[in-house]
This record gives structure tokens, sequence and C-alpha cells, in this order.
């Protein structure tokens, strides 16, 4: 009886979550702030949460890109259709794994981060001081951070299969001799803009939302201890990669799925 | 003066990504900015369309000059319809031209390759090719061969 | 109604996770005045004052500020309420990203649409009250505990408030920083007409500077009254509480079982 009891309460407390997590969203997307103060706020974030996830982002899509061309022009000279090896990098990256390790690789960097600059200003009164001063922190502080991991996942994405892209054609052109005429004719008349690359761009936005919602709720819903911080950080990165690669799933499954 | 830094850094960000899609569409895609009004509609009857599908590449002497719209059955010559989308500055098709089903490599996706008549009149906008050659179909190669056939 | 009640409570009952934390507590503060609510810790002072900031909502009963039901209020109607109320943390609550300068800026550039030269005025003159002006330029990590309260502090006034609340100003300082917060919050009382709140469990300094008293205990109030009052107080608990008795009405044990019991003497079955 004690087990299906704390399973019931498992299951309640669950539910109770995803409730103040959408009340949470609410409130934040409800409250719009004028934009003088609102955009300079959005700037510094975007600054700290994109700009700074840059570095990250691109020394790691240049190393999947070489890998990709490595791991291709052994796979497909077999075949003896290397040539192809554009047109199976770019696809990778464009559809999968420029939007997934982006995403992976954010959560881990600045997800975290954000959870972490939250839940201190939590347990150092500093959120409760701002609503004490008649200022809302859902708006002062949460809605420029969701915001802009909102705006910096899809460009990060971009800009990691485009360096991807660039590493493999390194490896491909420029070391194992493909022709370069090929690797981008390939490329190009097998990708196409609105099947490939746009589909890749909603994926990255659909994360970017979901990733940015969890992390500062996280933060937000925090226990405001050192233990509840660090507990409510590793959840970011949980469920942020979790979310990510369930959602990856689904929405390959919708777009590229012939049913 | 961190405060403009800051902003500079970022809008340098969002232009990088800006770019970046534009590579991604360009480069990558290979999408060229030309409307659907540049181009013209050809159909082709077909007795086996083989593995074409819409989007599907038009070629001609190997340069792609369209793309596959749509595969339909008709009803009552039970042949397959496919319509073709060809870019308007490729407006002097000969009239006795032919539709041919072909692949690319051994194990490449097909595509519907244009192979060139000598008539005078070309090929107007909704105009069907005379003739079409269909799919080589590997499976039925094979076999006739290996039954000796 | 200058010298009426700015704050009413009347019978507020609140309990968080099943715990009753006040059982029909009522309260009156008076305008003007700096009104001390002691108690030992974990009676839930800094709740009282998170009612009545309207962060929290009572159970039953009703909070009056300023003419104002608290519990009642729109999210909007609350936060211009709040406008009105400076609160000065226990930790301070500086923003950590801000300057010295810009925390005791930012409520107004919020609040308020004045230019530039103004605010820096008004920020300096704030800073000068509590002796920090000099200190604008350094960021919150490099305060001292003592300086982060006078920081924050000048940041509650920062607004011109008609009420102030002082969530445990004392603790955790030492000698000359407690001399140092028991003079602004009197000066500023005295100088500025505020109506401030002081919640704290030091007896000395905070009977010192009050006006007016009380102590709550177990979710009620257990004494109230100017200080000399207090201290003629008839009830066992509150001169425990006044004096510092390890033991008396508060048992100095938390309740056990019988000793013999958990030592496994008397042939106890544990």
């Amino acid at each position: 009886m004690d087990r299906i009891a704390s399973l019931g309460r498992v299951g309640l407390d669950v539910v109770a979550t995803v409730g103040r997590a959408g009340r949470f969203l609410a409130g934040v997307l409800t409250g719009v702030s004028r934009p003088s103060v609102g955009f300079p706020l959005l700037v510094r974030q975007l600054y700290s949460v994109g700009v700074l996830s840059l570095a990250i982002v691109v020394v790691s899509g240049l190393f999947i890109g070489m890998v990709l061309g490595l791991q291709g022009y052994t796979i497909l000279s077999d075949y003896g259709s290397e040539a192809a090896i554009g047109q199976m990098i770019a696809l990778t990256l464009v559809r999968e794994l420029g939007p997934v390790v982006t995403a992976l690789l954010f959560a881990g960097r600045a997800g975290s981060a954000l959870t972490a600059e939250i839940g201190l200003m939590k347990a150092t009164e500093q959120l409760s001081s701002m609503e004490m001063m008649g200022v809302d922190p859902l708006r002062r502080v949460i809605a420029p951070r969701l915001w802009a991991g909102f705006i910096a996942m899809p460009i990060l994405a971009a800009i990691f299969s485009v360096v991807g892209i660039w590493g493999g054609m390194l490896v491909g052109v420029e070391w194992l001799g493909v022709f370069e005429g090929s690797f981008w004719g390939n490329m190009q008349s097998s990708v196409s803009f609105t099947q490939d690359v746009l589909n890749g761009v909603i994926k990255t936005v659909v994360f970017g939302f979901v990733f940015s919602w969890i992390a500062v709720f996280q933060g937000y819903d925090c226990v405001p201890t050192s233990a509840g911080i660090s507990s409510a950080t590793t959840k970011t990165v949980v469920y942020s990669s979790l979310a990510v690669l369930g959602l990856d799933f689904v929405l390959t499954a919708v777009m590229f799925g012939d049913f | 003066m961190a405060q403009r830094t800051t902003e500079i850094v970022t809008g340098l960000f969002i232009i990088a990504g800006l770019a970046a899609l534009m590579f991604l569409a360009l480069q990558v895609s290979g999408l060229s900015p030309k409307s659907d009004a540049d181009t013209y509609t050809l159909y082709a009857n077909f007795n086996d369309v083989g593995g074409i599908t819409p989007r599907g590449k038009v070629a001609m002497a190997g340069v792609t000059v369209g793309s596959v719209k749509s595969v339909t059955l008709d009803r009552d010559t039970f042949q397959a319809r496919v319509e073709l989308t060809i870019d308007a500055n490729v407006d002097n098709i000969p009239a006795d031209s032919s539709a041919v089903i072909r692949t690319s490599g051994l194990l490449g996706e097909q595509y519907i390759d244009i192979s060139i008549g000598g008539d005078m009149d070309s090929l107007n906008a909704g105009d069907t090719f005379y003739s079409t050659q269909s799919a080589m179909n590997l499976e039925r190669l094979i076999t006739n061969f290996a039954s000796g056939k | 109604m200058d010298s009426g009640a700015y704050i009413t409570l009347r019978d507020v009952v609140f309990s968080r996770s099943g715990r009753r934390i006040f059982d029909g507590v009522s309260l009156d503060i008076p305008r003007g005045k700096i009104t001390a609510i002691m108690g030992p810790s974990g009676t839930g002072k800094t709740t009282l004052l998170r009612l009545i900031g309207g962060q929290l909502r009572p159970d039953s009963g009703s909070i009056v500020v300023a003419g104002e039901s608290v519990p009642q209020l729109k999210r909007k109607a609350l936060y211009t309420l709040r406008e009105k109320m400076g609160m000065l943390f226990q930790s301070g609550a500086l923003f950590t990203d801000l300057s010295v300068f810009e925390n005791v800026a930012f409520p107004l550039r919020v609040h308020t649409a004045l230019p530039e030269d103004m605010i820096r005025d008004i920020v300096l003159m704030k800073l000068e009250a509590v002796g920090l002006r000099g200190a604008r330029r350094l960021m919150p990590a490099e305060l001292s505990g003592g300086m982060t309260r006078r920081v924050a502090l000048a940041r509650s006034i920062a607004l011109d408030p008609e009420l102030i609340m002082y969530d445990e100003p004392f603790a955790g300082q030492d000698p000359i920083a407690m001399g140092v917060l028991v003079k602004l919050i009197r000066d500023l009382n005295l100088s500025m007409g505020l109506t401030s709140v002081l919640v704290s469990h030091d007896v000395p300094e905070s009977l010192s500077i009050c006006h007016y008293a009380c102590i709550v205990a177990d979710g009620q109030i257990i004494g109230e009254g100017t200080p000399e009052e207090l201290r003629q107080h008839p009830s066992e608990r509150v001169q425990q509480f006044l004096n510092g008795h390890p033991d008396g009405p508060v048992p100095f044990h938390y309740p056990a079982d019988d000793a013999g019991v958990d030592w496994g003497l008397g042939g106890g079955s544990a």
C-alpha cells in the first residue's frame, strides 16, 4: 500500500511541477516590459548566453565535420562514390547533428549557467528583493534569459552546421582529394532548402525554446540552498538533453518520415 | 562603454548567424533566388517511373534544367503521367526529344534525362513528350540474364 | 490619521507545508514609529514581513497596509503598493552583477523617468546618508557584511518609501557595524518620519531603538507594549526570552521519549 501511495505522490509531484512550469511560462510571456528597458537586458543575455557559447560550438562543429568527412570517405570509397561525401556531410549536419549536438552543448554550457545564476539569485534573496521593490523578476530577470536562449540557439546551430561542412570539406577535399566541384555539386543537388535547411531551423527553434524554458524554470523553482542549486543544475542538463533527444525523434518522424 | 562593446559583439553574432543561414541556403542547398514564374510545365508518360518522386531532378546533357512536380496515374492508359517544371530560359527543347529515366551512378538516385532530338520546332508549355523510355529495372535485368533469355 | 496604525493585522492564520506558523495573530503597527518584532529563531518573523509585503498570502485574516487590504490586491496594484515599501533583507540581497551605484539607482531607473544627472544626485545623497558615497564604484563582492547592509539600506530608501522593513539587520554583525546600523535606523526614522518594522532576536539593540515591541512565539503574540512595559511584563515566557534564560517555559530539551528507553535501560524494548 505504501508503494502505491508513494507512486501516487510522485505522480502528483510531477503534475504539480508541470503546472507550475506552465504558469511560470505564462507569467514570463505575458509580462511585456518596455522596449527601452527590455532591449539592453536582452542584448546582455544574448552576449552571455550566445556569444560566449560560440567557441565551444565552433570547435565542436569543426571536429564533428572532420570526423564525418573521414568516416564518410572510408565508407563511401568502398562503393566508389566518395564524391557523395559532400551530400552525406551536409545532410547529416543540417538535418540532425547541427540541431541536436548544438542543443546538447548549449544545455551543458549555457543551460547550467542560467539555472545556477537564477538559483543563486533566488538563494541570496535578490529575486525576492526585486519583488519587494515593485519589480517583477519574471519580467526583469527571467524573460530576457528565456528569449536570449530562444534566439541564440538557431544562430549557434546554423554556425555549427556551416563550420562542420567546412571541416568536412577540409578533410574530404583538401586532404583526401575528393574533387571540389562534385563535393559541392552533389551537396547542392541533394540538399533541399525547404525540406532540409528549413526543417533543421524549425528543429533548432523548438529545441531552443524547450531548453531555455527548462533552464530558467529549474533555476526559478529550485530549493534556495547550495544543495538545491546543484540539483537544479543537474536537472537542467539531464531534462533538457532528454527533451531534446525525444523531441528530435518526434520532429524527425513528422518531417522526414514517410507514412 | 562595456555595454557598447557587448552590443557590438552581439550584433556581430547575430549577423554571423544570418550569414551562416544564407550560406546553408545558397551554397549548401543550392537555392537560387528565382521565382516560380520563371518556369514552364511539360508532361511525359512512362510505363514505369521506377524511383522518380516529386522534387526529382530533370537534366539535359547532365545539366539540371528543372524538377519533377508530380507523378500521377493515368486511369485510361495505366501509364504514369509526370509533370515536369522546366526553367524558362531552356525554351528551345526540340519537339521530338525524348524523356529517359536514368540512374546517377550504379546505386544513385534516378532522374529524368531529356535526350535531344533534331526537330526545328520546340516544345511549348503544356506539351507532352512523344517518346519516353522507362526506368531500367535492375531486378528484371538480372532475372533475364540469369534465366538466359 | 497621522498617529493611527499604518499596518493592521487581524486574526492572521498562516501555515506552510502542513505546519501552522501563525495562529490568529493581531497586531497594529503605528505610523512613523519603530516597531520591533522579536521572537526565538524559527517562529516565522520573516514570514510576517513577507505577509505584509504581499509575497505570501494568509490562509485567513486580514492584512491592511496604508488603507489597502494586501491579500486582495491584484498583481499590478500590489506592485504599486510595494513602491511605498522598502525592505532590507538579511543578506542584503544586492544584485551581484551591478555596482554599488547601479544597485542604489536600480529602483529609480525602473520606477521613475528621471534624467541621468538627477538619478546621480539622488543616489549619491542616499549613499552619503549611509556613509558610503566613496564606495560607489565597488562591486557587491568587494563589500564587507556591514557595508552590504548599508548599501542595501540606501537602495531601499532610494524611492523615499513610507514604510521600511528590516529583516534581522543585526544578525552576524560586529559591534561597530551593529552600532552603525542602530544609528542609521534611528536617524532614518527621525529625519524622514519612516514607519519602521524591525524583525530581530537581538534583544538589547532592538529594545534600545524601538518605540514599541512585540514578542512572537508558537504562532502567537505572547507580549507587546513599549520596551518599559515589556521589561515589567508578568509572563514568564517573555521574561525568559528577554533575559535569555536557557531553561524555562521554553524547555532546554527537545521533546523526547523517556531517557531510560533511549539508552536501553530499565528493560525497555528499544
